[in-house]
């Protein structure tokens, strides 16, 4: 979706706590991307090489760690992957469902030096 | 030696805050605001023409319209009645951010206005991960686009305040199951606020606009 905006983001992000962690180096970086989330690790990957040239980042490696997307039956508490368009719950066919995994979207660590 | 500093820090944490300040700013001010947002097409600005001449004499009524290029939707609104009207062209970017927000918001004497209306870049998907700071979202869905958007665009129909459908003129014309639309919207947002309504016909728009003027006062 918007790729350049999110790879600033998660600069600015790294770089302000690694400033207040005194380090020298990022060496890498650990994402956490729910399926929700719709970013494309290679977009981001493409703008971080233009980005994070001169900064202490510019060697760091990007860690997509991925979430699935979950749902969660409300009637009888099933958690599933949901198929396309075919939102209810596999079991009970319940369509009061809920999404319970898959929105993250977050810097989780940095590796520094 | 390597160490692993921890984070857990949102991503899009910078604009979060950001919006947080635009709410506080029409906050002081005494300004409800909303944040229209709605794929190419669906008829955002036929909406705001549309609510505009039910608002006058209730509502004293800012438009900032955000579009990659172009001043038309701008000048649309002033000409259908805003007390002010402001465009924003993204220059490429596919929705509007609290940044840019920001920057019409100072190009706005707010006092002057109970109502803010923000008509974001068409669009499905990016708007919905952007907050502005506005007090409700609003997505209008529109019958030619088909009954399968829910489950397409999830993460629009998740985050919405309430739901205008609009085009419901064309629905004879058209194969739209309301039901399987509907479903769909069930599970991603239970039991939100919905509008069926025709900014062409005029039929439903007094719900709308009464709803409108209903969430100003309470705010108030």
């Amino acid at each position: 979706m918007h790729e350049l905006a999110v790879t600033q983001s998660i600069l600015d992000i790294s770089l302000r706590h690694a400033q207040k962690a005194g380090a020298k180096k990022i060496t890498g970086i650990n994402l956490v991307i729910g399926e929700f989330a719709s970013i494309v690790d290679d977009s981001v990957q493409f703008y971080w090489e233009l980005y994070a040239q001169g900064t202490i980042a510019q060697n760091a490696q990007l860690h997509f760690e991925r979430i699935a997307g979950e749902m969660t039956c409300t009637n009888c508490k099933l958690s599933f992957h949901p198929k396309d368009t075919d939102f209810s719950c596999p079991d009970c066919k319940s369509e009061f469902v809920q999404i319970t995994k898959g929105d993250e979207f977050r810097v989780d660590s940095i590796d520094v030096e | 030696m390597t160490i692993r500093v921890p984070i857990v820090e949102n991503i899009l944490n910078a604009n979060d805050h950001l919006a947080v300040e635009n709410r506080s700013r029409l906050e002081s001010a005494g300004v409800y605001s909303i944040n229209i947002m709605a794929s190419p097409g669906a008829g955002k600005t036929s909406l705001i023409e549309q609510t505009l001449p039910r608002l006058k004499d209730k509502l004293r009524v800012a438009v900032v319209d955000g579009d990659i290029a172009t001043s038309i939707d701008a000048d649309r609104a002033a000409k259908a009645g805003a007390q002010a009207a402001i465009q924003i062209n993204t220059g490429g970017d596919c929705h509007l951010d609290a940044v840019m927000l920001r920057g019409a918001l100072e190009q706005l004497d707010l006092t002057q206005f109970d109502l803010l209306i923000v008509e974001n870049v068409g669009n499905l998907v990016c708007p919905a991960s952007f907050k502005l700071g506005t007090h409700k979202s609003i997505l209008i869905a529109s019958i030619p686009e088909g009954d399968d958007k829910p489950y397409k665009y999830p993460g629009m129909y998740r985050g919405v305040d309430a739901l205008v459908i609009n085009k419901i003129d064309l629905l004879p014309y058209v194969s739209f199951k309301m039901d399987y639309f509907e479903r769909g919207v069930e599970v991603l947002n239970p039991g939100v606020v919905t509008f069926p309504l025709s900014a062409k016909t005029g039929e439903g728009m007094d719900a709308w606009t009464d709803w409108l003027v209903e969430q100003v006062k309470c705010k108030r």
